[in-house]
């Protein structure tokens, strides 16, 4: 279902050329979203839908490299001074575990993992690029059986994606992308504004729509994010869409009254067609820490959080929780989010997030 | 999910059979403990280890006070030294003599400084009435300025209005110049979120900088940040003059290590935190709250610290001789209630100890009246000093007088004589346990107070005997 570029396509990269472009293609973006804040009356005429992708079909794996590789410039130095060809005692051990909690891998399963490679080579002789790569299959391992990318099921009419998580995530920003490759890859998509409660996110999804060509159904901020959710589920069956996506509210989860209102949007959705919501992702943001797993535990235990998406993997965070969350739900990790655009939501490859973790080429 | 330290460590002094000053073997057991507490609770790896250094020092050597655990005293000197380190300078937002002040708030994507601009808007028109004038140099996230706007509308508080496609520093010095020429206070510059890393985007909020020379700029970070804090912090802290911190969401239940973190990178203040979505949630920062929760404990330092002001010592040993010869009295009793009274009731004392939240839920369904220690206390004083020594006379009639004289019935007499003679029964087993038992776990009949519960956990019924006002 994901567009076709987003696979591979490692032939035609030009690491060098391809670290200038996106940043100039992104700027060209940026100029386009100032003035797509007019007053709505004007918002038809602006930006049409198609420039977000042009020229960035390429590079866009070396820039997710480039992201993950800023991000694990530390990790991967931190090992190259470690092991200049020693031997893996304890004290190796130790600095390496301590490199993998600075991922924010988390205590436990830093641990785990060097215990693993303890396993394999301890007090052999080892050099840096060799932990690196041996570190990297670990961390592969791991994450390969949650690499799974969004299906949508085209027999449902709409397949009903609720997007959950903690304000400023990333959940309208995700929708957004997700809409745009949607439709471009041919999905009839609908948008439910269901995030009634921030100042202007109704508007921000809206843009979306109108970049995307998708309608939006909306009410003021404010209204009831369940009667809104029911509403838009109507529209889009009435409309034969392809796929519902709907924002909700940022919340805390160790918030029992808003953690209530999704579970009622949830049973709303349910009263018109009881299979839905089909998919529940949880946003979350790759700068978080160890509260990841409060989250979804929690949105888990009471929305049923199917799958995870992860933004801002572009930023210097490395999002090693991920690993931990792995090990411990096995949730499904969608896609991820390494830059502004549409195009830079991805499908998560567990190979090349180890390998960028741990400071090594995701490509090879 | 994790383990308190205050639970770590009592693992790791339970085999602890001398207790007198804490040696360096101790000290390097639970400072790994301290570390791991740390780790988990987000705080940065190399703010981690240069704190377990530092605490090294002051730990070994110390006494161990006679009425708390080592372990106790442990986490007491983590907690204060944590506390130290977030709090020095304490300070809110610094106001120019001459107006306009700008302050600036940057910060990653979704950390929170729309709201948090809005929040501070609010904030120093009603606290501090300044006429406040609030810009979104906004330019890249779809309806910022949107937002903006509208929370300018719900905080009554004006918003310079937009011209499509202007640069951030455009906006910035335009904001300026209305707010020399109509009079405003303060202006609020909302930069957009921007990745520390990249520099295009640096570059950009160092020109706004340049431009609008803002007296305050504020850090906008989410208390939930991990390990990245750190890059972030000195990213945005190299590329422009931070004043200051605000942590967001520390509603949520973060440990919130990224304090420290942030606090020692870059050595400004944490100067306000966001507690709420609504927009009057926004609150100075106690260092002393979050030095808990990166804990990840109850308030067992403010209990060692009751425990010091209130247990003194010579108290305890003038009751620990009275117990010795099996003499409980109600003068006893009545200074049990009045040291529980001092720190503070049950349900706050249930609170601090870790682990017994939850029990801390209980006391509150079963409606302890904290008013009966009160009444309690006043039933004893309306006896005659005989009568408290030999409670045994306390007859009919004396029974009466006592009620009148204490405003109460002679049920509610009863009760406390009964209450009496079951903490006097429970003061003998106590006896048996011996001195030890006695200092380590806190006077009985008072929910084990000064750590611990009596005979390590509380008895099956509920609370002795001795503790009154119980409903339930």
């Amino acid at each position: 279902m994901w567009p076709k570029r987003w696979r591979k396509k490692s032939g035609q990269e030009q690491p060098g050329e391809a670290a200038a472009e996106p940043r100039s293609a992104e700027a060209a973006e940026i100029a386009e979203d100032a003035p797509s804040d007019p007053p709505p009356e004007q918002r038809d005429a602006a930006p049409a839908a198609g420039d977000v992708g042009n020229g960035k079909r390429e590079g866009w794996l070396s820039r997710m490299r480039k992201g993950l590789s800023r991000s694990s410039g530390k990790l991967g130095d931190g090992i190259g001074a470690i092991f200049t060809k020693r031997k893996l005692d304890d004290a190796a051990l130790e600095e390496l575990e301590e490199l993998l909690i600075s991922a924010d891998l988390g205590v436990s399963t830093a641990a785990k993992m060097t215990a693993g490679l303890a396993k394999e080579r301890f007090d052999k002789e080892v050099d840096p690029q060799e932990v690196r790569a041996a570190l990297a299959e670990q961390v592969a391992e791991r994450l390969e059986p949650v690499a799974k990318p969004l299906d949508l099921d085209g027999s449902r009419k709409p397949h009903v994606v609720l997007v959950v998580g903690v304000n400023g995530s990333g959940k309208t920003t995700t929708i957004g992308k997700l809409a745009k490759q949607w439709a471009d890859a041919g999905h009839k998509v609908h948008l439910a504004a269901g995030d009634t409660f921030r100042a202007a996110a109704v508007e921000q999804l809206q843009i979306w729509g109108q970049r995307t060509g998708a309608p939006v159904t909306a009410r003021d901020t404010g209204a009831d994010a369940a009667g809104l959710a029911y509403d838009a589920l109507q529209q889009a069956q009435r409309e034969g869409a392809d796929v519902l996506l709907v924002d909700t509210a940022g919340r805390l989860h160790n918030k029992a009254n808003l953690m209530a209102e999704l579970q009622k949007i949830v049973r709303v959705l349910k009263k018109l067609d009881d299979s839905a919501p089909h998919d529940v992702l949880l946003v979350l943001d790759a700068t978080i820490g160890q509260n990841a797993v409060q989250q979804v535990q929690t949105f888990k235990e009471l929305v049923n959080v199917t799958g995870l998406v992860v933004t801002k993997l572009d930023g210097s965070a490395r999002g090693g929780v991920l690993v931990a969350l792995a090990d411990r739900f096995g949730l499904p990790v969608h896609a991820i989010g390494v830059g502004e655009s549409a195009e830079d939501m991805r499908p998560f490859s567990a190979r090349a997030f180890a390998r960028a973790l741990v400071g090594l080429d995701p490509e090879e | 999910m994790f383990d308190s330290l205050q639970e770590r460590l009592g693992k790791v002094f339970e085999g602890l059979s001398k207790v007198g000053t804490l040696n360096e073997k101790d000290v390097d057991n639970a400072l790994r403990e301290v570390r791991v507490a740390l780790l988990e609770a987000d705080v940065a790896l190399p703010v981690v280890k240069q704190f377990v250094a530092d605490l090294r020092e002051r730990a070994v050597g110390q006494e161990v006070l006679r009425s708390v655990t080592p372990g106790q005293q442990v986490v007491k000197i983590v907690h204060d030294r944590l506390a130290e380190m977030l709090g020095g300078e304490q300070s809110e937002i610094q106001l120019r003599k001459e107006p306009p002040t700008a302050i600036m708030l940057v910060g990653l994507q979704g950390s929170g400084k729309t709201t948090t601009t809005g929040k501070i808007a609010k904030r120093l028109k009603e606290k501090q009435k300044q006429k406040v004038l609030m810009a979104s140099l906004d330019v890249r996230r779809p309806a910022a300025q949107d937002q903006l706007r509208q929370l300018g509308w719900q905080v009554g508080v004006d918003t310079l209005d937009n011209v499509p496609g202007e640069p951030p520093k455009a906006i910035a010095k335009r904001a300026l110049q209305k707010a020399a020429l109509e009079g405003y206070d303060v202006v609020l510059l909302d930069t957009a979120g921007r990745l520390s890393i990249d520099q295009e985007l640096m570059d950009e909020v160092k020109e706004v900088e340049a431009a609008a020379k803002p007296s305050e700029t504020l850090l906008v970070a989410d208390s939930m940040t991990g390990q990245d804090a750190v890059t972030t912090a000195q990213n945005f802290q190299e590329a422009v003059e931070l004043t200051g911190i605000v942590l967001t969401r520390v509603d949520g239940d973060a440990r919130g290590g990224a304090a420290l973190s942030m606090r020692q990178v870059t050595g400004r203040p944490i100067k306000l935190i966001g507690v709420g979505e609504k927009l009057d949630a926004l609150e100075a920062f106690h260092p002393d709250r979050i030095a808990n929760r990166i804990l990840g404990m109850g308030d067992v330092v403010s209990l060692v610290e009751k425990a010091q002001e209130s247990f003194e010592e010579e108290q305890a040993q003038k009751l620990q001789k009275k117990l010795e010869k099996g003499k409980f009295d109600l003068d006893d009793l009545a200074q049990q209630f009045r040291q529980l009274q001092k720190m503070g009731g049950m349900q706050e004392l249930m609170g601090m100890i870790p682990g017994l939240g939850k029990m801390g839920k209980q006391v509150k369904n079963a409606q302890f009246d904290e008013k009966a220690i009160g009444r309690q206390l006043a039933i004893i004083s309306s006896m005659t000093k005989n009568e408290r020594r030999r409670p045994e006379i306390i007859k009919a009639s004396r029974k009466q007088r006592i009620a009148r004289g204490s405003g109460t019935t002679v049920q509610d007499v009863n009760k406390l004589l009964k209450q009496f003679t079951e903490a006097q029964r429970m003061m003998k087993r106590v006896k048996k346990m011996g001195k030890k038992g006695l200092m380590r776990h806190g006077l009985p009949g008072m929910g084990g107070g000064g750590g611990g519960m009596p005979g390590g956990g509380m008895p099956g019924g509920g609370f002795p005997g001795g503790f009154p006002g119980g409903r339930g």
